[in-house]
């Protein structure tokens, strides 16, 4: 990775953690001992960060079975406490093999607007970099200018583009990537989709299509779903991802705009209650805007003591 | 279903606290509770819910219900009254310049749909007879101007764009355009941006210092979290806005983020967008979402609704049926028909009072399972339809086999049947007792 990308990551990291940590370190100081205005408080901050009214609820009772097992008096421990909670929650869910020698095909699903066609960007640069050839297919074929978004992409990162007119059928979109890219040999082939709302049965419907066609001709290949969810959404995501999970079955998820200042606490209940792993972050527009998700730096960027 | 699972909740605590008959504080309390917990769980804002529970707990505990013979009534209205205020009073209409051309500004975060709305507000106001150009001023995003022009062919309408130049010298040309060409509405599209990028941010105000706006309407996603106080409220400080546009509605999101939106800017939600087809889009109306998120229906667009599309004597006959249980699988596909011509029938259902969100569950209909359900009806004996009970396996085989459909497809269409009678029944009682009569009882 460039030097500028890595000063880049950890300055999108302490902005996540700055803001959790900020109200945190304040009623911990202010506080001093633990007292129920402070795990109000500690609600407060869990809830405002999206983690959601039945989670927050979960990792307080935790926290508190906790703090009555040490003893605990002083609310200087709880954060390390509640750290260490958030991380066994974050760690219950193990992401797919994704670096490996096999060839791969990634399906990249979501609503819309969320970020599938830039994330599939990302990825695109990302396996570059690594050195394996890649192919992308342009399966949104409803939304305007999507199949010409898609192919600036491929043509500054440098990599093939399967596509077909506007309005064309996904799954014979679908079908033609995977034959190109089982063809041609590609390391790793990537699947744009339409957005969908998770709500629309036809469109489920319409992806389940999809997912067979590349699922019946991969060959050596290993399929891989990716749903890409916003950071910026609340509650619905929880719905997003059941659904999007229950139509293809969801193998990791790419949370997006993580460089805003929504706190993407939705991961939680997404782990805690569907045991969905998160792979990747999106911080940012361009390629070179992507994040390995790592459980422990991602409580700890919640968390932690700013260390600089 | 916007709202669907938030209603469902209150609707639930509000039947409880009817049934009382003298309420104490601790009444009040519960219910209250769970008021706040059904709005956090919409994602209205953490501090926004508190203020609104504060609100309505202090005009609760006074005088006013105490003294009523009927407190819980009493509660609901006071909630009814306050959500409905925080979502502003009544629905506003997008301001016109006596200038020409009228200039609209679309702003927001990324991804929230600002272009399709670009697209969708041009196509509403050509229809109202105003000659709107599009502004394609995304010079960021790779195909975003791509992406309005097509829009714009779609909908016959002219589409500015510079490519090469900056987003504000755009703005400029596309009103300079406007005025040679004697369009009268400009709708400005710009390039999604976070609300903390500084220099992003101060491109929209260059935009605004030069071409002056009348309106700077902020797009939001309805699926929005807890942040969307932070969003508005930095566009707000520096752009200040004029509305707002809610989009996705057609999601199941609790749209939470709507409420919070306008507690912090204190602007107006002037149209909401659902759906991705270009006529998605229609005036907000404060009143008629507070109702449905009380469980009361949004019985006011579905008048406006069913007048619009429902011939009145057939409605009129069919539900005459439905009370005398008359009700064929014939009538049923006839009311599908009518239904389907007002919208999609879960959404239609879902404006109804006294409907919860869990029977709407399958009830998507589009033209094709139409096709599949005319299919089915049609291979069905005249005695058959007009008597269902009669369909038992054997039969319930010959007409998938006549149909060419499975036998699981008949089976949902008599449930659906069943459930729509189900249905048409608890509306008639709710149409007697106090309700709004719709057009067609
Ligand atoms: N700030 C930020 N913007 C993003 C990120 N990912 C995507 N975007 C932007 O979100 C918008 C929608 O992205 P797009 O890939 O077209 O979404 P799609 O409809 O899901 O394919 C575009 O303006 C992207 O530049 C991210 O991680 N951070
Ligand atoms: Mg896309």
């Amino acid at each position: 990775m460039a030097e500028g990308l890595v000063a880049r990551l950890k300055t999108s990291l302490d902005k996540t953690r700055r803001k959790l940590l900020a109200p945190l370190e304040e009623a911990v100081r202010f506080h001093k001992k633990i007292s129920p205005e402070f795990y109000e408080e500690l609600e407060e901050i869990l809830i405002t960060s999206d983690v959601g009214y039945a989670t927050t609820m979960l990792l307080m009772e935790k926290l508190k079975a906790k703090v009555r097992a040490e003893k605990a008096e002083d609310t200087a421990v709880v954060q390390s406490y509640l750290h260490s909670i958030i991380m066994q929650v974050l760690s219950a869910a193990s992401p797919p093999e994704l670096d490996g020698a096999e060839p791969l095909a990634l399906l990249v699903v979501g609503v819309n607007g969320v970020g599938k066609t830039t994330s599939i960007a990302k990825l695109t640069e990302y396996y570059r970099e690594q050195g394996k050839s890649g192919l992308l297919v342009a399966g949104d074929t409803f939304r305007a200018a999507a199949i010409e978004q898609l192919g600036i992409w491929a043509e500054r990162i440098g990599v093939g583009l399967i596509s077909h007119q506007a309005g064309a059928d996904p799954g014979a979109v679908a079908f033609d990537g995977i034959s190109a890219a089982n063809a041609r040999k590609v390391d790793v082939v990537i699947f744009d989709t339409a957005g969908r709302l998770h709500t629309k049965v036809n469109l489920m419907t319409e992806l389940k299509k999809v997912h067979r066609v590349i699922s019946q001709n991969l060959g050596a290949r290993k399929l891989v779903n990716l749903l890409v969810l916003d950071a910026t959404t609340g509650q619905n995501a929880l719905e997003q991802a059941r659904v999007f999970h229950e139509a293809i079955g969801v193998d990791g998820i790419i949370l997006t705009k993580i460089d805003g200042t929504a706190k993407g606490g939705i991961v939680l209940p997404i782990v805690a209650e569907l045991g969905l792993p998160i792979i990747w972050l999106g911080i940012g527009e361009q390629t070179g805007d992507l994040r390995r998700f790592d459980p422990q730096e991602f409580a700890t960027a919640l968390l932690a003591e700013d260390d600089d | 279903m916007v709202f669907s699972a938030l209603s469902e909740k209150l609707q639930e605590t509000f039947r409880r606290l009817r049934g009382k008959g003298k309420l104490g504080e601790k009444d009040v309390d519960e219910a209250l509770r769970e008021v706040k917990l059904a709005l956090l769980e919409a994602d209205v804002n953490f501090r926004v819910v508190r203020n609104f529970i504060n609100r309505v707990r202090e005009r609760a505990i006074g005088q006013e219900v105490m003294d009523s013979l009927t407190p819980g009534q009493m509660v609901i209205k006071i909630v009814h009254q306050e959500l409905t205020k925080m979502m502003g009073e009544k629905a506003e209409k997008l301001k016109s310049s006596d200038r020409p051309p009228t200039v609209y500004l679309l702003a927001g975060l990324q991804g929230a749909g600002k272009t399709t709305t670009a697209g969708k507000l041009g196509g509403l106001l050509k229809n109202q007879g105003r000659r709107p150009l599009l502004v394609a001023a995304d010079v960021y995003r790779p195909a975003a101007v791509k992406q309005l022009e097509v829009l714009g062919q779609q909908l016959d309408l002219p589409v500015y764009s510079d490519s090469g130049r900056d987003p504000v010298t755009i703005a400029t040309g596309g009103v300079e355009k406007a005025r040679q060409t004697q369009r009268d509405v400009v709708i400005i599209d710009t390039a999604g941006r976070l609300h903390v990028d500084a220099e992003l941010m101060g491109e929209l105000a260059a935009i605004k210092e030069a071409v002056e706006p009348e309106e700077i309407l902020l797009v939001v996603d309805a699926m929005t979290g807890q942040d969307a106080v932070n969003v508005a409220r930095n566009f707000h400080e520096q752009l200040t806005l004029t509305g707002l546009i809610l989009t996705k509605l057609d999601s199941d999101t609790r749209g939470g983020a709507a409420l919070s939106i306008r507690e912090v800017t204190g602007c107006p939600i002037k149209l909401i967008g659902s759906g991705e087809k270009l006529d998605g889009i229609e005036v907000f109306h404060p009143e008629r979402l507070a109702s449905r998120i009380l469980g009361m229906g949004d019985v006011l667009t579905l008048i406006e609704k069913a007048e619009a599309n429902v011939e009145a004597e057939q409605a009129k006959a069919l539900f005459k049926k439905i009370q005398k249980d008359e009700f064929t699988l014939e009538d049923f596909l006839d009311q599908m028909r009518q239904v389907q011509k007002m919208g999609p029938l879960d959404q239609i259902l879902g404006m109804l009072p006294g409907i919860k969100p869990k029977q709407l569950q399958g009830l998507e209909f589009n033209e094709k399972s139409m096709k599949h359900l005319e299919a089915l009806i049609q291979s069905m004996t005249p005695e058959e339809r007009r008597t269902p009970q009669i369909i038992n396996a054997s039969r319930r085989r010959r007409i998938a086999k006549g149909a060419g459909r499975s036998v699981q497809e008949v089976n949902r269409l008599l449930s659906q049947f069943e459930q729509s009678k189900k249905m048409m029944k608890q509306l008639g009682k709710a149409g007697k007792g106090g309700l709004p009569k719709l057009p067609f009882w």
